[in-house]
């Protein structure tokens, strides 16, 4: 298990799915979540050649703080990890341990997305909304999109902690289980790339 | 149904210990790039390369320690559809920055 990590062990249980399906499924889901880095390398293409086009606006320097963003991207790399976490008690079978990290998970992501609204709601407040320039325009878009699939992914796994407490570790919850924990891993990996290209860069 | 292990790919999970080395390295790299940019002590053109060296580690890192892809053969089609990701991704961010700075440059 340690020297080669793709050996994967359900325990059945309850409902039936067998493991080809399993296999089938985390791959289906991968090539959605390349689909999706597509979609996101458009969005990042469009903050690129506008990112300096401010119209006599506000400009990154003026409207990002680097302490808050770090903070935030801790929020998602520790949630991240604790995610991780939950995938390893869902191996060992540990149903309390699975629901324990999952809902520090929700906590940590819904920490992320409160002060990305925040942020938000500050910017606008202060006039720097998304209609002000097509620097704004493109960086709403950007972080947004994020954001949102943030949010999606936090209504996912209180779907799933519902699905553990109510029928337990099943082999296809298992297996939903398991595609969140990549869908969340990925969105970490997404935001690697907007604390950089948006707010490193837009400070500098 | 009497399997009681799969082969799943790049679906796989880790250990606690490649999960924490992930986790730590991970950080370290956030805290590098951070502290590029808030220091100030490099010339621009070196906190730009370093910021993007140490994103594109960081990604490596997740992608190897959080999400278990390796050269494999178990991971060798999530590894290709990366890759081919890549190229599109490459050509899409590449191509529009060239496009529109070539026209911005055109224009002036």
């Amino acid at each position: 298990m340690t020297t080669n990590a793709s050996t994967m062990e359900f325990k059945q249980a309850g409902e039936v799915e067998s493991p080809d399906t399993v296999a089938n499924h985390a791959f289906g889901f991968w090539i959605y979540l390349m689909s999706d880095l597509v979609l996101f390398s458009t969005i990042f293409a469009t903050y690129a050649v506008l990112s300096h086009n401010y119209a006599g606006g506000p400009t990154g320097k003026d409207l990002f703080d680097l302490k808050y963003t770090f903070v935030e991207t801790m929020f998602l790399l520790f949630s991240s990890a604790t995610c991780g976490m939950a995938m390893l008690a869902m191996r060992d079978g540990k149903k309390g341990m699975v629901m324990g990290w999952l809902v520090v998970t929700f906590v940590l992501g819904l920490g992320f997305i409160s002060m990305e609204i925040n942020e938000f709601y500050h910017m606008i407040r202060q006039g720097a909304g998304p209609d002000r320039s097509a620097f704004l325009s493109a960086f709403f878009t950007l972080v947004g999109t994020h954001g949102a699939h943030v949010s999606f992914g936090l209504l996912w796994m209180a779907v799933m902690m519902v699905q553990v407490m109510v029928k337990g570790l099943t082999t296809p919850a298992q297996s939903r289980l398991f595609r969140l924990s990549m869908f969340w891993h990925f969105l970490d990996i997404v935001w690697i790339g907007v604390f950089t290209v948006v707010y490193l860069m837009g400070v500098m | 149904m009497s399997h009681e292990s799969i082969e799943s790919v790049g679906a796989s999970r880790g250990s606690y210990k490649s999960y924490i080395a992930g986790f730590i390295l991970a950080i370290v790299l956030t805290i590098i790039s951070f502290g590029l940019v808030m220091s100030g002590s490099l010339p621009h053109w070196g906190v730009v390369a370093g910021i993007f060296t140490a994103a594109i580690a960081q990604m490596l890192v997740h992608l190897h320690y959080f999400l278990h892809l390796d050269t494999s053969s178990a991971a060798y089609w999530n590894l290709m559809a990366l890759i081919y990701t890549a190229l599109i991704i490459g050509i899409f961010v590449g191509g529009s920055i060239w496009i529109m700075y070539s026209l911005y440059h055109r224009m002036m």
